[in-house]
């Protein structure tokens, strides 16, 4: 309350409670820890200015997620324009699961470290809503508002990096007959 | 009913924010392929969830370098509102003068108008 009226100490109290959290989100949205530490000091400071429209209805760190991942989006946006990399929800991951024998990974820290993988190998479009929705539990509404699109491109989004992250960890046979059918 | 017919909505089933009712349930609770599928979806979603509890500790700095920020643009903002407000006491003070001015200008006249009067008189 006191920081919304602007007082710099409690928005401080604010920061050194959450900053470890945004890092994380902004960690897992970019893949990269200089762009995280750009896109946390871009949130907070966005944060800041913005205070007073932060209603109170929803928690602190809620509406601080949402900051971060609208700045990771423009963060992201512009390294692809900067390296003229196309961003396509088809395109292929790299599949390392024959390196990998399922039964060897049978348990669940292992599969987290193999849904990481698989999570950096996404294309940002698609591991930006699938962390959203999958890991900081934000609603298909808070995710369509934050990224500018509606909330059924959200939906659709989030439907394909669930199916990639499931192929890519646990390839099934008809796999790619079905997804060249979704491509015709 | 086929497997291509439900398979978009296991990873929704799987989360539980769809329920599968008629001939997709049936299919599903009798088809191996679609029940392993589901399986495979719901170790993927805990797997997803587990990375919330996951914490990546940031490099030494972030916290100063985040306050060194919103501090400078504090800074910044309490400079243009101190500007912003000098102007506008600027802006009055000229308003103002400029009002006592023309009142000035009012009462002489008045005053003038009334001696010539007097000396008509």
């Amino acid at each position: 309350m006191k920081a919304r009226q602007g007082d710099h100490a409690s928005f401080e109290e604010l920061v050194r409670m959450t900053y470890v959290d945004a890092y994380n989100l902004a960690y897992r949205l970019t893949g990269d820890e200089e762009d995280a530490r750009d896109v946390v000091q871009d949130a907070y400071l966005r944060a800041f200015r913005g205070l007073r429209r932060f209603r109170g209805d929803a928690q602190f760190t809620t509406w601080l997620y949402r900051i971060t991942a609208n700045c990771a989006a423009s963060s992201l946006g512009k390294r692809v324009r900067h390296r003229h990399d196309v961003l396509d929800d088809d395109e292929e991951i790299v599949d390392l699961s024959a390196r990998v024998d399922p039964a060897e990974q049978a348990d669940r820290g292992a599969v987290r470290e193999r849904v990481k993988a698989a999570l950096a190998e996404l294309p940002p479009r698609l591991r930006t809503v699938v962390v959203l929705r999958d890991v900081y539990d934000l609603s298909h509404e808070a995710i369509a508002a934050e990224l500018g699109i509606s909330e059924s491109a959200a939906k659709v989004r989030l439907h394909r990096a669930r199916r990639k992250l499931r192929e890519r960890l646990y390839p099934m046979a008809g796999d790619e007959e079905r997804d060249a059918r979704r491509a015709v | 009913m086929r497997c291509e017919d439900v398979v978009d909505q296991l990873a929704g089933v799987a989360d539980g924010s769809v329920t599968l009712r008629g001939s997709a349930r049936w299919h599903v609770d009798r088809c191996l392929h679609c029940q392993a599928e589901l399986v495979q979806y719901r170790k993927v979603l805990r797997a997803l969830r587990t990375l919330r509890t996951e914490i990546l500790e940031p490099a030494p700095g972030l916290l100063a370098d985040i306050l060194a920020t919103i501090s400078e643009s504090g800074e910044r903002h309490a400079v243009r509102q101190l500007l912003s407000g000098r102007r506008a006491a600027y802006v009055g003070g000229i308003a103002a003068a400029t009002a006592a001015g023309a009142a000035g200008a009012v009462v002489l006249a008045s005053m003038s108008r009334r001696s010539r009067l007097r000396l008509v008189s």
